[in-house]
């Protein structure tokens, strides 16, 4: 495996391109198992937000498959490290394709980028694997002359259906 | 090769006093008499009327594997109806909830219903003159399911003529339903915020067994309970404690804990855990509910109806109820080792919002397909269901805290961590799965 370090960025605001070069950064982190270092990712103020309704406006009155500060974030990565966490044993791994991410929107005074990115995610443990679909949208910041993620929201294609046992990130 | 179908004395030996056979979580053939005989001889939750408000609002769902309508019909009143046109059994409802108007009309051959199944209208009618279609199955239009029971907004329905009635088969253990209910102000709810879905390889008996297993949280949720109280020991002296962290922490409570929080029994396997306290017992207060409860009730009433901390009431066959957070799961059986697990939450009608926040994050926390907690039980679910087919031992150990004459006792409190409760339910299972073979 090829650990590919994080470049600071070279100006205050950054480039599309360095905002592309994160989100893309961020799914390898994770393909890759690198648990740790893509919870660097994330403000300490972030959210993971996977809705569970199509179009969801609300997550604090409408449920959510996800909706998690970095407290809970940092919870789930250190259940995946523990001795006694028997859904993953063996491991669950992981696989993201992605389109190249959109740059839907930048406004540097406000330091707030937002970038739009469909993908196929692939979770599969033992015998099983799943594909599932969705966009993910990232609103970053710049802080400390580094991206961060405010906040992620993954929206499944299929965000209503029943789903089996979703492990890792997507 | 039929083994248990018409043989009631192979059904009852499966079942012994402090243990079942492996057959009632694996065989497909007992899992279709499930579905032929106990369930249609049961009064099963089909769901809630706030989901369906207005006259024409309908909601598909199933009893057992069939499917079925709950529809609010033109007079107000609500109404099961089996979810198949009389004619060629096509499904009728294109969603799975909505609003039909004022009849429901088949997608097939355009055959029209009333709200309450009765047959409207047939195109070219005249097809049928002199037929005897006035005797058909096909002329009473969509079969309603006849015995059926709104309980302050929560329908029941009983497929079979057969059984108990709805008062005899509940008992005292509609004072679960009572007390969920009564935690609104103006006693009460609503289907809010959604419904979780989780699919499960696993018979729907485990699910319903695990809600009053007591000896499995300190074990099976070590590894996200106990990183959840790992983590929060390294927050800084001082810091609030999260609500997230107030509920996903009591899972890793003692074995003492769980021994003294108490189990109640009913008849006809229903029964609840948290009889004393229990792991909802210590979430903070929700600021303004307490006054609204206390203006509503007065304040001796308004204690003893938040003092409940009764923690999951299974209402056999197949749903649990959690009062003190207003959730509703059901264990939808779809084959011997397939399970469709729904997770309802509902709002306390005029209560503060922050008690649905924390209804919804317990749900997306603890029963999600994403949640940590939900990912350590399923992988014991389908552990059971994948050993169970070893030929080692055909039999599985129920026998904790057993005592010979627990049988035919009912509302008694016991020791909270016995597996009386999973007897007792088999015991009703027995009951309902032979009744009438």
């Amino acid at each position: 495996m090829t650990i590919v370090a994080e470049a600071p960025l070279v100006n205050t605001v950054p480039t599309d391109q360095e905002l592309i070069d994160f989100v893309v950064r961020e799914a390898r982190l994770i393909d890759q198992q690198r648990f740790d270092e893509w919870l660097a990712l994330y403000a300490d103020d972030a959210f993971y937000w996977m809705p569970l309704e199509w179009n969801q406006t609300d997550p604090r009155l409408t449920c959510s498959l996800m909706y998690e500060d970095k407290l809970l974030l940092s919870i789930r990565v250190e259940r995946l490290k523990g001795a006694r966490t028997f859904s993953q044993k063996p491991k669950s791994r992981c696989h993201h394709v992605l389109q190249t991410p959109q740059v839907d929107s930048r406004d540097a005074a406000a330091n707030r980028y937002v970038t739009w990115t469909p993908m196929h995610y692939i979770e599969t443990r033992l015998d099983e694997q799943t594909l599932y679909a969705a966009w993910a949208t990232h609103h970053l910041s710049v802080e400390d002359g580094r991206l961060k993620i405010k906040l992620k929201r993954v929206d499944l294609i299929n965000c209503d259906a029943a789903f089996g046992n979703i492990q890792l990130f997507m | 090769m039929s083994r248990y179908a018409g043989n009631s004395a192979a059904i009852r030996a499966l079942v012994r006093d402090q243990e079942v056979h492996r057959d009632v979580y694996v065989s497909e053939e007992v899992f279709q008499l499930e579905m032929e005989h106990m369930f249609p001889n049961s009064w099963v939750y089909v769901g809630h009327d706030s989901q369906v408000p207005n006259p024409g609002d309908y909601f598909g769902t199933t009893i057992g594997t069939q499917p079925v309508l709950l529809v609010r019909h033109s007079d107000g009143k609500v109404h099961v109806l089996h979810n198949r046109c009389p004619h060629k059994g096509t499904r009728i409802t294109s969603e799975t909830c909505g609003n039909t108007g004022k009849f429901f009309r088949c997608p097939y051959h355009a055959w029209s219903f009333k709200t309450d199944g009765s047959l409207l209208a047939i195109p070219l009618k005249k097809g049928y003159e002199n037929t005897g279609f006035e005797q058909s199955h096909a002329a009473s239009g969509m079969a309603p399911v006849r015995h059926i029971r709104n309980y302050r907004g929560f329908v029941f329905a009983k497929i079979n003529d057969g059984g108990l009635d709805f008062e005899e088969f509940f008992g005292e253990s509609l004072s679960s339903l009572d007390n969920m209910i009564d935690r609104s102000p103006v006693g009460q709810l609503k289907v809010a915020g959604g419904v979780l879905r989780y699919m499960h390889n696993c018979n729907w008996k485990m699910l319903v067994e695990n809600q009053t297993d007591t000896c499995h949280p300190m074990v099976a949720h070590e590894s996200s309970a106990g990183t959840v109280v790992e983590v929060w020991k390294k927050a800084p002296h001082g810091t609030r404690k999260p609500m997230a962290v107030e509920i996903i922490a009591p899972f890793m409570s003692p074995y003492e804990f769980f021994e003294n929080m108490g189990i109640r029994i009913w008849d006809n396997g229903h029964g609840h855990t948290g009889v004393h306290h229990s792991i909802h017992s210590d979430y903070s207060a929700v600021p303004g509910y307490f006054e609204k409860m206390t203006a509503a009730y007065g304040e001796e009433r308004a204690k003893a109806i938040l003092g409940e901390a009764r923690h999951n009431t299974v209402y056999f066959p197949n749903i649990m109820i959690k009062g003190p957070i207003q959730l509703l799961r059901q264990f939808k059986p779809i084959a011997a080792n397939k399970t469709l697990v729904e997770s309802w939450t509902f709002q306390l009608v005029d209560a503060p919002d922050m008690l649905l926040e924390r209804t919804l994050m317990y749900n997306r926390l603890i029963n999600a397909p994403t949640s940590i907690v939900g990912h350590d039980d399923l992988e014991m679910y389908e552990r059971a269901q994948e050993g169970l087919h070893s030929n080692g031992n055909e039999w599985v150990n129920l026998q904790r805290l057993y005592s010979p004459d627990e049988a035919g006792q009912t509302n008694v409190a016991i020791n909270g961590t016995s597996e009386w409760p999973m007897r007792h339910q088999f015991r009703a299972w027995t009951k309902f799965m032979t009744m009438g073979m």
